[in-house]
């Protein structure tokens, strides 16, 4: 039977996870397919019951449902359900109705699990959990490391080239012309042999050698050599190459095992550029190192500024090149940061030396080290306790605010909570700072708490850090020992929640209301930060990072087995959504935000993302459970703020 | 052809003819075919096992054309199982002509070398047993197989089946505001296949291939029962 001619077969094979399958597979899964209609509103399975097939829309929607009722998912044509009770082999934990007239695919369980046996992407796929979303980070990670980069990626520009003829004088004049540290020596030539290549002159050249700053060094100056001397006599003949589609890596150890600093890359045998060693270092590393080290060469704001376009392309860069969401976010936090201490070397330049020793802090994503491209401002100052507000503040003000308008100038927007050290509130000495501390912890309230969330994420950039980190000892010591304060900062956790998924072009929320974009900063990253954050500050751990976090977590028995990881692959697939969603907004001229259109969304994607929002939402619920706030705290809290409000 | 009130409005007497037929019949293979064909007109359409079929034809005139493609889906009201599916390409008798090729794909070399219908007529005749064979357009595929078997075997085979196009007409050409819509100047309803499934949200498929077409009339009839009747709806209201 000519089953490749079957519309099933096609259908399927556009659709994850059958879209990877070899064809053979889809030839078996069209020819042992069973087919049925149903008509809107008619119920597929109820929860409890056996379910003996994996189904897949062919047509229609579907609705699936909790046992509370309660709307779980929403599917659409090429999606597939019912399959994880079925491989576990336990009753359906939902029902599934359809929500328009639908044409429903159904597999057998039995072809299903030798599917799984044979082919490894597919069972990835339908395994339940944190298991698909790790190895879907795994893979962005993979596509990007050296194994797989061209060295082509790394010439910047054409190689200079000259005659062999040429006198040293000249060539060196060359080199500083173009500031390069390498020339390449080219011949004329008629004959075609192995080295010879078609100039853009359209004669033959033939590549006989390389002549480096270093050769002028050992070979020239050190040897009393004529500057008139023809390159041809002291160049290096010995000549070491790499094709423009090798892999960084190998161009690496090529450099390395011939003991060469500079690599000519020949696409064929035309020289398309040198690769240095260094440029390697640089791209392994972050290039954003360069963009650093020019932030503290800058004299004065507008320097500043204008570097902040170069920030934004250091981050698509970043990105491009396949950096994890901790190494984009660190780049930046290093940025960020550089930028605020320099920002404060001018102000001391400008305002003269601190009456009184200080730190400044920042708090928040900068923190944490993990700001995205576009962050806002968050920070504060201690002051040392000798700190006399008459004599000093006038001077701190000043520098607050020359940060301030400096870093705005800069791109990162004022902080509308006016969490800011130009906030008088926010500029307090050590002592002062203790005691607001210690209230948040000792006397807690939600609401009061919602806006100082924040202060929780804390490090210092510049000045004196043993006035940072006797607050960051208060905090590891005390907040353990707060049921309360965990209380009241865990239901802030939950004041933001994940959304379902994605329904074709919208956005699925719990109760059943679509909208079309995703704010994955309000609906994803950020809760899961304050989730981790509560748990963090339960376990006395002093790290900022989140990641940082989740590994002192894990060193606790506070999280189920594998929910640490879960956790933490949920929120790198988050982060790197939200982060590859802005390098695209600035690639394409826009400003970088973070609402994601499902439309930008991939058939693949929407499933890792449902399934990264299943984690926060099912770590959620076990926080809510976990930080309880006992029934008495709670009159005596709404007392509280009852009677602040009379 | 021996047809109780063939030509009335009233529905035939299946029952009868089929018992006629199978006291009649010569040839061993139809015998077996027609005495199994048990079908009860009050039988619930939910309880009958059913077989979608489609011929691609190399023209529409059964007395000067031939089939090339025959395609089987046997299903239920509750199942379609693609496992039992038959399709085969069979050489004509009569001449493939170029217009038809570029109709239902079926090139002059794939019929080089195909069986001839009377080949593997036992073969669908066998999937066939016991199901109530289900047609999108009952005046191509009925004559046809009726004279390709009356060429074959010497005696020809008509049998009762669901029409899902003339399920179709019921709703859209037979009712009176069909007439106020003609007033109107609105165009009727297609009943072709493509345009009757999609009233049901059933997908586009690539039309004019046997197994598809079959499997795609046994689809539109899920929906049509599901939608229109139930499955308690006797055989009767629903065959022709």
């Amino acid at each position: 039977m000519s089953i490749e001619q079957l519309e099933i077969r096609e259908h399927l094979s556009q659709f994850a996870p059958f879209e990877e399958l070899a064809d053979e597979w889809l030839d078996r899964l069209a020819s042992e397919v069973e087919i049925q209609y149903f008509p809107a509103e008619s119920t597929l399975f109820e929860t409890g019951e056996e379910l003996t097939e994996l189904r897949y829309i062919r047509s229609g929607a579907v609705e699936v449902k909790r046992r509370s009722g309660h709307l779980f998912n929403r599917l659409e044509e090429g999606d597939i359900f019912g399959y994880v009770d079925m491989l576990r082999g336990r009753p359906a934990r939902y029902s599934a109705h359809t929500l328009e007239d639908s044409l429903i695919y159904f597999f057998p369980k039995a072809l299903i699990q030798e599917l799984c046996d044979e082919d490894d992407d597919f069972s990835e796929f339908v395994e339940a959990g944190g298991q698909r979303l790790k190895t879907r980070v795994e893979q962005y990670h993979r596509e990007s490391d050296l194994l797989t980069t061209r060295v082509r990626r790394l010439v910047v520009r054409r190689p200079v080239m000259v005659e062999s003829t040429t006198p040293l004088q000249t060539a060196a004049q060359q080199m500083r012309e173009y500031s390069t540290t390498s020339l390449l020596v080219i011949d004329p030539t008629t004959d075609m042999d192995a080295t010879t290549f078609e100039g853009q002159d359209e004669h033959y050249w033939h590549l006989v050698g390389m002549l480096t700053d270093r050769d002028c060094c050992t070979r020239v100056v050190a040897d009393g050599i004529d500057p008139q001397t023809p390159v041809g006599e002291v160049m290096s003949t010995r000549l070491v190459t790499v094709q423009s589609d090798e892999s960084v890596y190998e161009a690496m150890l090529t450099m390395l095992r011939n003991n060469v600093q500079h690599l000519p890359v020949l696409y064929r045998r035309r020289p398309m550029g040198i690769v240095q060693l260094s440029d390697i270092v640089r791209y392994e590393t972050h290039s954003s190192l360069y963009l650093v080290s020019n932030i503290y060469h800058q004299a004065s704001v507008d320097g500043l500024a204008r570097l902040s376009g170069e920030v934004r392309q250091s981050f698509v860069r970043l990105v491009n090149d396949g950096a994890n969401s901790e190494m984009v976010g660190r780049a930046l936090a290093t940025i960020g940061r550089s930028i605020i201490r320099r920002l404060l070397e001018l102000g001391e330049e400008e305002l003269g030396a601190p009456p009184v020793p200080y730190a400044f802090m920042v708090l928040g994503s900068m923190a944490r080290d993990e700001p995205t491209i576009n962050a806002d401002q968050d920070h504060a100052l201690v002051v040392d306790d000798a700190f006399d507000s008459d004599a000093h503040d006038r001077y701190f003000e000043q520098l607050a605010v020359f940060v301030r308008e400096g870093m705005a100038a800069c791109g990162y927007a004022r902080c509308k909570g006016d969490i800011m050290a130009s906030n008088p509130r926010w500029r307090q000495p050590l002592s002062v700072w203790k005691s607001y501390f210690n209230d948040w912890m000792d006397d807690p309230n939600p609401e009061h708490l919602l806006h100082s969330n924040i202060f929780f994420d804390l490090t210092c950039v510049y000045g004196e850090n043993r006035l940072v980190e006797p607050l960051q000892e208060l905090i590891a010591e005390r907040a353990p020992h707060r049921p309360l304060f965990l209380a009241a900062m865990a239901r802030n956790a939950l004041g933001r929640t994940p959304p379902l998924g994605f329904f074709r072009t919208f956005v699925v929320e719990k109760d059943g209301e679509h909208k079309n974009s995703i704010n994955i900063k309000r609906r994803g990253t950020a809760p899961l930060v304050d989730l981790v954050r509560v748990h963090a500050l339960a376990c006395g751990s002093k790290a900022q990072n989140t990641f940082l976090r989740l590994d002192d977590i894990n060193k606790t028995q506070l999280l189920a087995e594998g929910v640490n990881d879960k956790l933490r692959y949920a929120f790198e697939f988050l982060s790197m959504v939200r982060i590859r969603h802005q390098a695209m907004d600035i690639e394409t001229d826009q400003e970088p935000d973070n609402n994601v259109m499902p439309d930008n969304v991939s058939s693949r994607e929407r499933h890792h993302l449902k399934e990264a929002f299943e984690v926060l939402n099912h770590a959620q619920r076990f926080m809510a459970f976990r930080y309880p706030i006992p029934p008495d705290a709670e009159r005596k809290m709404k007392s509280k703020r009852k009677g602040r409000s009379t | 052809m021996r047809l109780p009130h063939w030509k009335s409005r009233q529905r035939p007497n299946w029952p009868d003819y089929l018992a006629d037929r199978a006291k009649r019949v010569r040839h061993p293979m139809l015998k077996q075919f027609f005495s199994e064909m048990r079908l009860d007109p009050d039988r619930p359409i939910g309880e009958t096992p059913m077989v979608a079929f489609d011929l691609e034809t190399t023209g529409l005139d059964a007395g000067r054309h031939d089939i090339v493609s025959i395609g089987l889906v046997p299903f239920t009201l509750s199942r379609i199982a693609m496992k039992e599916s038959r399709y085969w390409v069979v050489a004509p008798r009569r001449q493939l002509s170029n217009e038809s090729v570029t109709f239902h794909h079926i090139t002059h070399s794939e019929i080089d070398g195909a069986p001839d219908l009377g080949d593997v007529l036992g073969e669908v005749l066998s999937v066939m047993k016991g199901r109530l064979p289900v047609v999108h357009y009952r005046h191509v595929e009925r004559p046809f197989l009726d004279g390709a078997i009356r060429e074959r075997l010497g005696e020809g085979a008509v049998f009762p089946l669901i029409d899902t196009m003339s399920l179709e007409a019921r709703r859209h050409r037979r009712r009176r505001w069909v007439w106020v819509r003609r007033l109107m100047g609105r165009p009727p309803a297609s009943i072709r296949l493509h345009e009757s499934r999609l009233r049901y949200n059933l997908p586009a498929y690539q039309g004019h291939h046997a197994l598809t077409d079959a499997l795609s009339t046994a689809e539109l009839l899920q929906a049509q029962v599901l939608t229109h009747y139930s499955p308690e709806t006797p055989l009767k209201t629903l065959w022709s």
